[in-house]
């Protein structure tokens, strides 16, 4: 019997690692409440005014998350005050020391982030999300709607961008429409998760 | 004298660095690298990159299975996904780990587009393998632990 429960508890655990269970577009997505680097204490209801979010699961150590940081800092001057950029690091600090509490917040201030970058402690939201990789972005209007998932744009290196999937889905939202496309994918460092 | 010379220091870069292609465009790797495939032979194309963690743990799990003795011939070849200015990055870290199996940098930056077409069920998070065998793709968006568990996922596909 003890060997079944165990089988069962890896056949869940398996399941649970191998499915892209999380959000799909429609979807209302969980609030949560996350400590930022500002040591404050933040959850969606709790900013002000947004007429969405711009929630993007992202981190200090992946290269393609660092290639994103100025297009992200730019988002948030352009739209911020309507839809804030929310960042949330996602991975385990033992997997990845240069992701921890006091880096994320080295990193902040050191590339003056003019978003809120919040720390998953235990890692509980990233997997209800269906977060993957960093960067990975999820746009949600104001009701947590789930509107659009994936890439920031179409090219990791700035001077390629031909398409910029992130700013067409907001401009669609800011319209009333559903953007399109309304999935797109990306290389991503893939989210590190704690030993159990 | 000078051409010599150019000559020369071309031999003497050639012999201490193995060599690392960069490919900026998909279509250019994929048909070196996963069309036209013969039946009697398993490719396995690794997907990794100096900065993730458990890529490079993995590596010489691959290495080995290059090595090993299988039921059919295996070609391996681990495609680094770093940015294509990393080139030395790639080439270091592969000799410090004594990696010695063929290794290339897919490069090419516009990975919506090419993502799907490696595999439609690719979040685009590494490491991520595939297998060919027997004219079947066989994706996992998986990490491995071990060599053993790595050797079995392959010995099993028929």
């Amino acid at each position: 019997m003890k060997k079944m429960i165990f089988g069962l508890v890896a056949i869940g655990v398996l399941v649970a690692m191998t499915s892209h269970s999380g959000y799909h577009v429609g979807d209302t997505a969980t609030d949560f409440s996350l400590k930022g680097t500002d040591d404050q204490m933040h959850s969606l209801a709790s900013i002000d005014g947004a007429k969405g979010y711009i929630v993007i699961f992202t981190c200090n150590h992946c290269p393609y998350s660092l290639a994103y940081e100025d297009r992200i800092i730019a988002l948030q001057d352009k739209y911020g005050s309507e839809y804030p950029v929310v960042a949330i690091n996602p991975n385990d600090p033992v997997a990845y020391p240069s992701d921890n509490f006091e880096n994320m917040k080295l990193r902040a201030e050191e590339k003056g982030f003019n978003f809120l970058y919040l720390f998953d402690d235990g890692q509980k939201v990233y997997p209800q999300y269906g977060a993957t990789k960093t960067p990975h972005v999820f746009l949600l209007d104001a009701q947590r709607t789930v509107k659009y998932i994936g890439a920031i744009d179409n090219s990791t290196k700035e001077d390629g961008v031909t398409k910029k999937y992130l700013e067409d889905a907001i401009e669609a939202l800011k319209k009333g429409e559903n953007p399109t496309p309304a999935t797109t994918k990306a290389i991503g460092c893939s989210i590190k998760v704690a030993k159990g | 004298m000078k051409w010599s010379f150019i000559l020369f220091l071309s031999l003497a870069s050639f012999q201490s660095a193995r060599e690392v292609k960069v490919y900026v465009d998909y279509a250019e790797f994929e048909q070196d690298y996963l069309l036209n495939k013969s039946n009697d032979t398993t490719y396995v194309i690794n997907f990794w990159a100096t900065w993730c963690r458990p890529c490079v743990q993995e590596l010489p799990y691959f290495e080995q299975l290059a090595k090993d003795s299988m039921d059919q011939p295996l070609k391996l070849v681990l495609v680094s996904l770093d940015f294509d200015d990393k080139v030395d990055a790639v080439k270091a870290l592969l000799a410090k780990r004594e990696i010695e199996s063929k290794a290339v940098i897919l490069a090419d930056p516009q990975a919506d587009e090419w993502i799907d077409k490696v595999d439609s069920t690719w979040t685009g998070a590494i490491p991520a393998t595939m297998v060919i065998k027997n004219g079947k793709r066989y994706f996992y968006e998986t990490s491995y632990e071990s060599y053993e568990e790595l050797k079995n996922e392959i010995i099993t596909l028929k």
